[in-house]
């Protein structure tokens, strides 16, 4: 029996091996969802890659991602192309993981990328953008929302950022007086979280609010919600600001159902896809507002059309992932026209070209409102923000 | 009051832990080997239940009892294919296969079931206790965990004690060798073991995914590697130390979130686990034995 005691005491050491091994399982996937349109010989075409999520936690937004970005480019190409070239696009997995994400980048740089168009999801988006910058490759992400998947010079977004988002949400909170008292539930060991909740708090100072409650999570501790929740339950919170992706706040809807508490809740982009979870009671999610750039029932015209095609084509109603996707591909076309950029140019120079020119356009698209998007020489998108409501199982314009 | 909460969602939180910390030293007491393909059996348990109940609309119960069938198969067919040709290698050997065999059952279900989470719907038919005018609310989950938990500690432990296979088992712990010599098939006997750790890796999946309602193909690994501490915890290999260990884990990891930091409360309870370790280093109701000379 001493042999098995012995044996024990390696086996804890153990444990925390095979705990930080417990999230890289599962290498499925990465190529079969590659999808690309005709294939032409280089030079003729631009070829503009994306990467994305389209399997894992976070597929919703991938998906979303890779149909409208395919979406866009079938348009642009029937309408004529970019500077008369047509546009051949090639989309990867990374299952949001920075390691893969990586690996599909150099995928697509064998392939021939000269622009890439992602990716979409925040972590993996900075270890990509690092890679980018080597290569001076341009990189536009539709919704790599941490400051520092723009914070070189060749990379732009077209979400807003997460202080952005953080501020935004804590102004709009203030000035429509949905609560007076605001807790807070956040993950620690996730960037786009913790980085909407620095500004937010920040902000939350200025505006007629208390933030009362506060309380963390970590990727490994994301199942039980319920002392959080009771925290803020005893402070007396009317609001509950989620800036997390939506499988966790999908448990912590449950769970304050199933506590007896019924505050508003509020969420920030990463909640969207919250009504598409699989077999998820939509009832849960009555109220739940959200700060989101688009509603698929706005009813002008772009929208519509958009929503539509969308729908007919991917059986979905598109997210806002989607929008800002199909604005980037937009934006990347009316880049590339106004640096006058041809096919037979090397990434390289492409960037360089294409760089300044973004600064100049004015993209008025899905998610730019009256006044359109228009981007600071720092990357970041200069748009008004929305928020929308979740009624009937459906997002509503607010 | 909020202590009473927080002390009942600790409660609800550990006695998920120890029905399945339960099936961890079942198996490690047995068989003397730790299988971490268990967190992983349960992630499939919870697909069968998400499947046949929410998707074929089965009722709850038989989905379950379907569940605790397609686990046994698969606890004793993995047993028979993987662990079995091993019987003889060192036990890291075996070790490691486990944690083989867990890669594989996850990377199959992301291939079968797709990474996309699925929400479950819970298999308890009620709703739970509201006391005190609505301050303190009891989950029908936590109600239904815990008595199970008590459910599935006796009866092992009776098993165990009073039936003769139970005693088989007993005896092929203390040493196998000697077992055989007694005509007691040593085989046959850990095949059993594997097929009782598998059944209750499947209710354990059906109550997981009822109290956490989130299904995905790594759903089981970290409540997994969390009940195998609890195991240690109480003393592995002792059936009421691995339910004292769940609840007592679940409880310190609550309580610490609550009123220290509730993004320690991970680093708390390994410390508390550390602690507990060095000052008695067969777990709390482990049992010391002595080798024979």
């Amino acid at each position: 029996m001493k042999k098995s005691t012995k044996f024990l005491s390696l086996l804890l050491a153990g444990v925390l091996t095979v705990g930080s091994l417990a999230g890289c399982g599962g290498d499925k996937a990465a190529s079969d969802s590659a999808s690309s349109t005709e294939a032409s010989a280089d030079g003729e075409v631009f070829k503009i890659g994306g990467i994305g999520p389209t399997t894992g936690a976070a597929a919703i937004y991938g998906q979303a991602v890779k149909n409208a970005m395919e979406l866009a480019v079938n348009e642009i190409n029937e309408a004529g192309g970019i500077n008369g070239a047509q546009v051949e696009m090639k989309f990867e997995d990374d299952e949001h993981d920075a390691e893969k994400s990586v690996n599909a980048y150099n995928t697509l740089k064998d392939w021939g990328m000269q622009a890439l168009l992602g990716t979409v999801t925040s972590t993996p988006c900075i270890a990509v953008a690092a890679e980018a910058t080597n290569d001076n490759m341009f990189l536009l992400t539709p919704s790599g929302s941490a400051v520092d998947c723009v914070a070189a010079e060749n990379a732009f977004r077209v979400c807003f950022s997460d202080p952005g988002q953080g501020a935004a949400s804590a102004q709009y909170i203030g000035e429509n007086k949905l609560a007076s008292k605001v807790a807070v539930i956040y993950d620690s060991s996730d960037v786009y979280s913790s980085g909407i909740y620095e500004k937010f708090a920040a902000e939350a100072a200025n505006q007629e609010f208390e933030i009362v409650s506060a309380e963390a999570f970590t990727a490994d501790n994301n199942k039980d919600f319920s002392t959080q929740l009771q925290k803020a339950k005893d402070a007396g919170a009317e609001l509950v600001f989620l800036p997390i992706y939506y499988t966790e706040a999908a448990l912590i809807l449950g769970q304050a159902d199933k506590m007896g508490y019924d505050p508003t809740f509020f969420g920030c982009d990463g909640m969207d896809g919250i009504l598409t979870v699989e077999n998820f009671d939509t009832a849960l999610a009555e109220g739940v507002m959200l700060l989101t750039p688009f509603a698929a029932d706005a009813d002008d015209e772009a929208t519509q059309k958009f929503v539509s095609t969308y729908k007919e084509k991917y059986g979905d109603i598109p997210n806002q992932f989607a929008a800002d996707a199909y604005d980037g591909m937009y934006a990347i076309k009316a880049a590339f026209e106004k640096a006058e950029v041809t096919p037979d140019m090397s990434a390289s120079d492409i960037c360089e070209a294409v760089k300044p020119a973004m600064t100049e356009i004015n993209v008025k698209g899905l998610t730019g409102g009256e006044d359109g998007i228009t981007w600071t020489a720092d990357g970041e998108p200069n748009k008004s923000p929305k928020a929308v409501v979740i009624k009937d199982g459906a997002y509503t314009a607010m | 009051m909020s202590f009473i909460s927080y002390l009942i969602n600790g409660l609800s939180l550990g006695s998920v832990y120890a029905i399945i910390a339960l099936g961890y030293t079942m198996v490690y007491g047995i068989a003397k080997m730790l299988n971490f393909a268990h967190g992983d059996i349960i992630m499939i348990g919870g697909y069968v239940v998400f499947f046949s109940a929410s998707s074929a609309g089965m009722p709850p119960l038989l989905a379950v009892l379907l569940s605790v069938i397609v686990c046994t198969v698969l606890g004793v067919t993995i047993e028979r294919i993987a662990y079995k040709p091993l019987r003889e290698a060192p036990s890291l050997a075996v070790l490691i296969t486990a944690i083989g065999v867990s890669y594989l059952l996850q990377n199959v279900a992301l291939l079968l079931f797709g990474a996309n989470p699925k929400s479950f719907t819970s298999v308890v038919p009620f709703s739970g206790l509201s006391l005190a005018g609505g301050k303190l609310n009891i989950s029908g989950e936590a109600i239904v965990t815990i008595l199970s938990g008590i459910v599935i500690m006796v009866g092992l432990s009776v098993f165990i004690k009073r039936t003769k296979a139970g005693q088989a088992m007993l005896a092929v712990s203390e040493d196998k060798g000697a077992a055989q010599l007694m005509g007691i098939n040593v085989n046959g006997t850990i095949g059993l073991t594997f097929a009782i750790g598998s059944a209750l890796a499947a209710v354990a999946g059906a109550l997981l995914c009822s109290a956490y309602p989130t299904l995905n193909p790594y759903t089981g690994s970290m409540p997994g590697i969390k009940a195998f501490v609890a195991a240690v915890f109480g003393g592995i290999g002792s059936i009421p130390g691995a339910m004292i260990g769940g609840i007592l884990l679940g409880v310190i990891e609550i309580l610490s979130k609550a009123y220290i930091s509730s993004q320690l409360s991970d680093a708390i309870v390994f410390s508390v686990l550390i602690i507990v370790l060095l000052v008695k280093p067969t777990g709390i109701m482990g049992k010391k034995i002595n080798e024979k000379v």
